[in-house]
Parts: C-alpha cells; structure tokens; sequence
C-alpha cells in the first residue's frame, strides 16, 4: 500500500530550492516471491536521460552480464561513468524469497530519477527491473511493485549452465544446487522477442532426473510481481 | 468497539462572598468547589461498509471473505508467518477464527464461484479511520488466499468507493503439491486444514497453480484451475 505522510509543503519548497534536487532517500526491496532468490541488486540514482534497460530495445551488454550471471560490474561502471548514485549489494549476497534488504542513498545534482536492477534465480536471463522511477520531492514513503524481465538475450533453456554472456543454461549458485535438478533436455531455443520484455516465467516439470527442465514446477514459477520497492524520501 | 464515554464536566461553583460571623468586619471569601457531573454519553455513530468482492479466476471457488475491521498493526503481511488464523483460511477457508481478530468484522455467506459477486456488509460504531483487512482461500489450491491487508479507510467518506484488484497469495503453511488428498475444493475434495507446516514458513505472492495438464502429473488440477493475477476485484463503499 502506498502510504503520503506530506509534510509541510512549503518547507519542503523552500529546502527544495536551496538544494537543487539533492534527495535523502532509503531504498527497501523486497523479494515478494514464493521460491525465487533475487542476486546483488544495483539501486541507481541517475539523470533522466540516462536510462540502464528500455522493454522493447535490446539489453545492452551490460545488462546482458547482470540478467545472465548476476554481475554488477558492468552495471556499476555506467553508474560510475554517468555520475549516478549507487547503492550496490546491499543484501551482501542473494535475497532469499520473503525477504528485505534497504540502504539509504543521498542523491546529487540532476540525479532525479531511480532505476533498480538485478537479476533473478534460478533462470537464464530474468530480472527484476524498475527503470528511470521519478524520485518524488516530497517527503513520505512510496511504494512500487516491480516485474521479471527476461533480457532477450538467452534461450530460456531452464538446464544448469553458466553466467557469462553468452554461456548457455542458468548460473546454479550455492543455495540453489539442491533444489535444482538435472539432467534436463531443455526446454526452449531462443527468444522470439530478443528485445526486453516481461518474462513469461519458467515452466519447469516434476522430474529432478530428467524432463525438460531443471527447475521444480511447484517451486520456481512465478507470477508477476516478484519484488517490492519501498522508497522513503526525508 | 464499544465506545465508551467517561467525561466529566468540571464545573465551577463560585460561592457568594459571606460574612464571617465571628470577626465584624467585611471579610469575604471566595471558594472553588469542584463538582463532577457526568457528561452525556452521545448516541453512538454507525459507520458502515458494503464490500463487494467479485472472483476474477475461471476456476478458483473464493472462500466466504472475512472482512475485519481493526485499529493498527497487520492481520497477515508479505513476508511474515502466517497466523493460525490466516492457516484456517488459506487451508480450507475456514474464517471463524480470523474474524474474531480486530475490532469489527463480518464473514461472506458462501464461497463465490467464478464470476461470481458477493457483498458483504461491516459497521463499526464512530471510528471512521479504521484500517480493512480481508482474507478469503482459492478453494482448488493448497493454500494460495486473495484479499488486502490493512487498507486505511480514513479518507473514505460517506458515498465514495475505492476499487482495487488484488493478486493471489501463498500463505507458505502447506507444500503446493496440488494432490487430491490436499486440496479440500471441489476439484479434490481433500484435506483441509492441518496444523502441521511443510513449506517455506512465510507468507509471499504465490507461483501460480501448475496442474496435470501443465507438467504435475500428481496434481488433481487442471487447465480449468489456473489463474493469474490479479484474481479478485474489491470494491468498498462507505455506506453511512
């Protein structure tokens, strides 16, 4: 629920015109989903017309290494190069399904707008993604449900495979590995839509030995939304 | 809850300057002598809801829906465990329990078939900043349940309604097996409630029923039985 605790607005007005955009913020994100981790996730504070994924252009590279194998890296060297504020991994690891993570940022300048990003698991190339969301100037605390992408980038083949771009199969990491079957014969080729789009979601089947999946169709499937973000703006 | 008055009125009683017989001059006092005098207690102010919860799914019976009226904190949360009262609900869509919970509250008359409307009506005497939680199982699951968690009503006014749809949830008490003998809805007609807990512990979106005819080869569902979000429609609208 989304929850306005205004405050003075001519206060606020005038703080606000002192301070050029400059925002006091604390990023909460939830992982709303039944069974599916959610790997270190980039909250980015940024310009608006910078922009880390656009539904229905290609992934760029980068986002390609986030949605494949979780990497942050080259998510955080846009960050760096366009004067974003970043908060990086603030889970320190995976979130697991239920849980929160927050972590306050101070934006700067013209960084007016927030995009999350990470990927989600076990999948090949799926990630929750809230792009270019207005920080609000007033204060209170605000409240946006997020979808899973699929990246476009990989077959969604649902068997083990790796994390670089361009390695076919899901990243199983640490967590996962036995609640990830094998042995799967795979169970789709390339995306029709190369582009970024709303994820279709997993199939899975009920075979950890064999099948056409790895995944456990009463574990790893989903339904949109898969994650919460909460943002309080001070 | 029964709004209880306890008022009293202080009420000042200036005496009259009086003489004091043993001295002869004019000495005068005043005296403040409190009295209490019970207020009146004002004829309590029924606020009321109709809740009209109509079932979006094609083939998800929804449970009678408990709507509970309370003052703060939260019924059930994303998150966080499940109560034993929300298990009953998400089990077998059992809601006597849950609606003892809160301040007010009233139960559906029966489960609401797919397409179905039902509305149900909640009072409350003279808080019109209650918050509304209401809870209601997808029969033909394990124990997937619909319905909003503490939705202030204090801008609500007499007339106005506020309309949402809302998605299913996994209580996180009972293993999605979908097997007949888990599913107590007409699909299966299995097992209801039990008190033991074999999935993730906490309350979160939920996947999405599989069924026979999509991969589960054990389960008593079928194509019929899936559903997507959001699977019901609320409707609240402040009646007086």
């Amino acid at each position: 629920m989304k929850r306005l605790n205004k405050i003075s607005a001519a206060a606020l007005l005038a703080f606000a015109s002192q301070q050029s955009f400059a925002a006091d913020i604390t990023v909460e994100i939830q992982n709303l989903s039944h069974g599916i981790y959610i790997t270190p996730i980039a909250a980015v504070a940024h310009t608006t017309d910078a922009s880390l994924f656009e539904v229905g252009e290609a992934a760029s590279t980068e986002i390609q290494m986030l949605a494949e194998g979780g990497n942050l890296d080259g998510i955080t060297t846009i960050g760096t190069s366009i004067g974003a504020d970043m908060i990086v991994n603030p889970a320190g690891g995976l979130l697991a399904p239920g849980m929160t993570t927050s972590a306050d940022l101070m934006t700067t300048g013209d960084n007016t707008v927030l995009s999350v990003v990470a990927m989600i698991v076990p999948s090949n190339d799926a990630f929750i993604g809230l792009d270019n969301w207005e920080i609000p100037a007033d204060a209170g605390t605000y409240t946006v449900y997020v979808n899973a992408y699929d990246a476009g980038t990989e077959a969604n083949d649902e068997i083990r495979g790796g994390g670089e771009p361009g390695t076919p199969g899901m990243p199983v990491p640490p967590p996962l590995e036995d609640m990830v079957g094998t042995g799967g014969s795979g169970v789709a080729g390339a995306d029709t839509n190369a582009a970024v789009h709303i994820h279709r979601g997993t199939i899975g089947d009920d075979s950890l030995t064999d099948g056409a999946s790895d995944l456990n169709n009463t574990v790893h499937r989903w339904l949109n939304p898969v994650a919460k973000v909460t943002v309080t703006v001070r | 809850m029964q709004y209880l008055a306890k008022h009293y009125k202080k009420a000042l009683v200036l005496t009259l300057p009086f003489l004091l017989a043993a001295c002869g001059d004019d000495d005068t006092r005043e005296v403040i002598v409190e009295v209490e005098v019970p207020a009146e207690i004002p004829d309590p102010v029924p606020v009321s809801y109709d809740v009209t919860v109509t079932n979006l799914t094609n083939g998800q019976p929804v449970s009678p829906p408990a709507v509970v009226l309370h003052s703060e904190g939260t019924l059930w949360e994303v998150g966080a465990v499940a109560s034993v009262e929300l298990e009953r609900i998400a089990e077998v869509g059992d809601s006597a329990e849950f609606l003892m919970l809160g301040d007010a509250s009233a139960g559906g008359t029966g489960p609401i078939t797919p397409g179905d409307s039902q509305t149900i009506s909640v009072s409350i005497n003279d808080i019109t900043d209650a918050n509304l939680t209401i809870a209601a199982m997808l029969g033909n699951t394990n124990d997937a349940f619909t319905g909003i968690n503490s939705y202030s009503l204090a801008n609500l006014e007499v007339g106005a309604t506020y309309t949402t749809t809302r998605p299913a949830y996994d209580a996180g008490t009972e293993a999605n097996t979908e097997s007949a003998a888990t599913v107590p809805g007409p699909a299966a007609n299995g097992e209801g409630f039990s008190p033991s807990r074999d999935d993730t512990g906490f309350i979160s979106m939920h996947p999405g029923v599989v069924s026979a005819d999509d991969g589960l080869s054990s389960s008593a569902l079928t194509v019929e039985h899936k559903f997507d979000n959001p699977v019901i429609r609320i409707q609240i609208t402040r009646t007086e």
